[in-house]
């Protein structure tokens, strides 16, 4: 290297404190790296983090993370393998690209970062999920309720043990039915409604052995079915009986997967135990989906302001913020509704929006925002208010308490309502005075997960008899569940329960 | 604290379980793709894998959804520019036209796309394969025909100096010295070292006297003990073991004969080089000892190599009969029936000479046929005429063999498509000898 070229290196380091200089990154720099966000997110933005463990992982491992809904460890299922299948395909011709990162919310927290990202992006993605996605999941009230971080590897691990020691004693084919008909019911297989307990993989599993011995020692021919030379008795200490019944079976049921796996006379003890696991997964990933949008707003907004403190502390160049900057317009970019590219509200353009909102309303509040929010405006201790949001709302309270009329303005937001039998639709309210309120009700009420998706539950069951099994489907606002994939579902819990089973459509 | 982990060094193909249950499950709609891509493909892309389509039916993964055409519902768009409250819009045409932010775009199994993924090279042949088999090989070559082979086998204490292991030799005499406390090199080394330091200086006073002689003991002593402590014992010396296996032998040799006269055309030749190409994948997939030998022929035969076989320009008149005898020559040269499970596949249009044609019979029925465990003749007819009409001439004077030999088997094709069909009738799995006789 000759004098002239190591001045300009020289020059490109004031005082020599950036991290890292040019694309290329290796572990020292990551760790680096990784120490300066650690110092900003504590310090400054006060998180509260689980220990982190960031992986390297190439774009074929973050395909098979892909297809086993990014867990580092799965059960065997022929859909995963169609998930790969898509997503290779779909990858090798260029049509999608893959995600920078992937964050399991387990402890310690686990994020996937792929090879190919740049040393900025590396930042980006460390300062994104280590430190934003991980916060989240720690602090976030329906992750410490319904979800058990210490325990979901070994409880997978042990899921992928179970189905594996399953297909070896009964056979493939026999699995795989039985994880079919699961998975066609795991929208109804989570519990929405009663307090969470507290969730214990470990103990589960504990319980589960217990369950067995238990069951050995003490046979009981709870499902016979042969009535045998019983005398004849009165029909209504029949009925009274049925009653008692059905009082056992503790109806209705939200949970189809929890009753089926409790309540089925043909299920096999092993079956039910594949129900049991379904159900877990399906549970395990319940809070995900009513918190994507704060999710993805509290870890954008923390890699936002990450890597610009970075940037003022000289701990970055000013080209590695500019690469940065430029993916996260791209992330968080949102399309009108006329927009050949528009499919719904982008979580993260919306989520950072409304956290950044936030800490402007703390910061610099107008009197628009003193009147809407007399709580937080003009706070000094915007990260304490950030830190509360995130640990108590969910997607739909978020909306309904932090959407302010400044950013229902910003997104040009308009309430439409849509009658079936109408050849049109009605436009309700759009961004003024009248219409703030209403707009952001009813945009927080279709972020309600629940709402969005089909309440089913169980209504009647015999064990005996017949042995009917009755399903409700208590419509909102007329909606009935679609003919695509019904027939083909009710086949599956046909299959499940043994007997027949039908569903009702009852107006709610 | 951080923990960083490089997960590259995994070991790759972690999908690879699922991903063989998926292919398992759409296994005959995957059949069905793979026989269409046979039949249109190029000839040098047959065997490449790559993408295929399947209808996605029997992959759907049904959950219950809400209606989109059914009751009320409120939904919340960005973007406004040109209405206020009140305003009412003319439903878009088709899928409800923005449809609100509950949609989920990831939705399985929706509608009747067709769902179409990449194969790789070894599924489609798989695929393409799947329960094809040379017949008879089984019987009569991995029953009988058992070849001894050496096979490393751990270590002895006797055995020719070739064999000699070094390194496990070497560990064992370690083990010995170590155990018999063999007083190292090193340690002799130090202690005259001392002594020759003791030695250099003049003034020595009483007690480094006495040093000096003790040392000089102890060194003493200590070679004694290295000489009586052989660094390398016999007893250490260990050989590598190799110990004979029998290994079933799984040798065929294929015989590819082609007629490539004028009365062939560029339609007729390219069929049969089909047919080829799907032997020649066939072979080279199933058997990992197998033999080509293509032999073209026209008014006389010649054995050629593969790419001269099915690019190269000859043509002549049409003597069949000179093909088999160049089979004969080159089988008795090279392939002693002994160790070689001989096949053979002819491909024609079927024009000869009808004394040729006798000639032909004969030769198969008394030379060939017995020789070889496997003959299969196929004849290119012409693209419309219909199969069932007697064939030409060769076909003909074959017809009678039928009977005869068990093991030769003929067919027609006229069309691209029908080749792989004709292929599979030809190679397919044979019932148990008990069943066929």
């Amino acid at each position: 290297m000759t004098t002239a070229s190591l001045e300009a290196t020289h020059a490109l380091h004031p005082g020599g404190k950036l991290l890292f200089d040019g694309a290329e990154w290796d572990f020292q720099t990551v760790r680096r790296v990784y120490d300066a966000v650690d110092a900003i997110a504590r310090d400054e933005l006060g998180l509260d983090i689980f220990p982190n463990q960031i992986e390297i992982i190439s774009a074929e491992q973050m395909l098979d993370a892909y297809s086993s809904v990014g867990m580092p460890l799965m059960y065997a299922h022929w859909s995963y393998g169609k998930r790969f299948a898509r997503d290779e395909a779909l990858y090798r011709k260029g049509y999608t690209a893959l995600a920078y990162e992937i964050v399991i919310n387990s402890n310690p927290c686990i994020s996937y970062c792929m090879e190919e990202n740049t040393m900025a992006m590396q930042t980006l993605v460390i300062a994104h999920a280590a430190f934003g996605h991980n916060h989240f999941f720690k602090n976030n009230y329906l992750f410490q309720q319904w979800t058990d971080p210490a325990g979901i590897l070994d409880y997978l691990d042990f899921a992928k043990r179970y189905v594996a020691t399953c297909e070896e004693r009964y056979g493939v084919e026999a699995v795989e039915r039985t994880l079919d008909a699961a998975h066609a019911l795991m929208g109804q297989g989570v519990f929405r409604y009663p307090r969470a307990p507290k969730i214990n993989l470990a103990e589960y599993e504990r319980r589960r052995r217990e369950r067995i011995e238990r069951d050995e020692q003490d046979y009981r021919d709870l499902w016979r079915t042969v009535p045998g030379g019983k005398p004849a008795r009165a029909n209504d200490a029949v009925d009274e009986e049925a009653r008692e019944r059905k009082r056992a079976l503790r109806l209705p049921e939200e949970n189809l997967l929890y009753f089926l796996e409790k309540n089925s006379p043909k299920l096999r003890n092993w079956q039910r135990e594949l129900l049991r696991i379904v159900r877990n997964v399906a549970q395990y990933f319940y809070p995900q989906r009513q918190t994507k949008l704060m999710n993805e707003g509290c870890a954008t907004f923390v890699h936002y302001t990450i890597v610009n403190r970075l940037y003022d502390k000289g701990l970055i160049s000013e080209g590695a913020l500019l690469e940065i900057l430029h993916s996260h317009a791209n992330v968080i970019a949102q399309f009108d509704y006329n927009d050949q590219r528009f499919s719904g509200f982008n979580p993260y353009a919306l989520g950072f929006a409304m956290v950044q909102d936030i800490r402007r309303i703390c910061e610099a509040p107008t009197a628009e925002d003193r009147e809407w929010f007399p709580a937080i405006a003009g706070r000094e201790d915007w990260p304490a208010v950030l830190r509360d949001v995130w640990a108590n709302y969910r997607d739909e309270s978020f909306i309904r308490q932090f959407l302010s009329p400044r950013l229902i303005r910003r997104f040009r937001m308009f309430a439409l309502a849509d009658k079936a039998s109408d050849p049109k639709v009605h436009v309700e309210a759009i961004h003024d005075a009248e219409g703030y309120r209403r707009v952001r009700s009813k945009l927080a009420d279709s972020y309600d997960v629940a709402a969005s998706e089909p309440d089913i539950q169980v209504v009647e069951a015999d064990a005996l008899g017949d042995r009917p099994l009755v399903l409700r489907h208590t419509m909102r606002n007329g909606v009935t569940l679609a003919d695509l994939g019904k027939d083909a579902t009710l086949r599956h819990i046909r299959w499940l329960w043994g007997y027949d089973v039908r569903v009702e459509e009852k107006a709610g | 604290m951080a923990q960083f982990v490089d997960r590259r060094l995994n070991p790759r193909d972690k999908s690879l379980g699922n991903r063989q249950r998926f292919l398992r499950r759409i296994r005959s709609e995957v059949k069905r793709a793979v026989d269409k891509a046979v039949a249109e493909r190029s000839i040098a892309d047959v065997g490449k894998g790559g993408s295929v389509s399947i209808p996605s039916d029997g992959i759907d993964e049904p959950q219950f959804h809400l209606s989109r055409d059914s009751g009320e519902r409120e939904f919340v768009l960005p973007g406004n520019k040109e209405f206020v409250a009140g305003d009412s819009i003319d439903k878009p045409k088709g899928k409800g036209g923005g449809g609100g932010a509950g949609r989920d775009p990831g939705a399985a199994g929706r509608g009747e796309d067709p769902f179409s993924f990449a194969l790789t090279e070894a599924e489609f042949l798989d695929i393409l394969f799947e329960d094809l088999e040379l017949p008879d090989l089984v019987k009569t070559s991995l029953k009988d025909a058992k070849a001894k082979e050496f096979r490393r086998a751990g270590y002895s204490s006797d055995g020719t100096t070739p064999n000699l292991a070094v390194l496990r030799t070497m560990r064992v005499s370690m083990g010995r010295r170590l155990a018999l406390r063999r007083p190292s090199a090193s340690e002799v080394e130090k202690l005259e070292q001392e002594l020759e330091a003791l030695r250099a200086n003049s003034t020595v006073a009483m007690a480094e006297r006495q040093r000096i002689v003790h040392l000089a003991r102890e060194i003493e002593r200590l070679k004694r003990r290295q000489r009586a402590i052989p660094f390398l014992d016999p007893i250490d010396v260990r050989y590598s073991r190799f110990s004979p296996v029998l290994v079933p032998r799984a040798k065929a040799v294929m015989f590819c004969l082609m007629d490539v006269s004028a009365s062939m055309g560029e339609r007729e030749k390219e069929l049969a080089k089909r047919f080829f190409i799907l032997l020649h994948l066939f072979l080279k997939r199933k058997y990992e000892r197998v033999e080509i030998v293509f032999i073209r022929h026209t008014d006389e035969a010649a054995e050629v190599d593969e790419q001269e076989f099915f690019y190269g320009r000859e043509t002549g008149g049409t003597v069949v009969s000179s093909a088999l005898k160049a089979m004969m020559a080159v089988r008795e040269a090279r392939y002693p029936t002994g160790d070689w499970n001989v096949y053979c596949a002819q491909a024609s249009d079927g024009d000869n000479s009808g004394s040729d044609s006798r000639e032909c019979v004969a030769l198969l029925s008394q030379a060939l046929l017995p020789l070889v465990q496997y003959y299969a003749y196929i004849e290119i007819a012409d693209e419309d005429a219909p199969l069932d009409r007697s064939g030409k001439e060769l076909w003909r004077a074959y017809a009678g063999l039928k009977e005869v030999a068990p093991g030769f088997a003929m067919a027609r094709v006229a069309h691209r498509a029908d080749i792989y069909p004709v292929f599979r009738k030809l190679f397919a799995k044979q019932p148990s000898k008990g069943a066929a006789s």
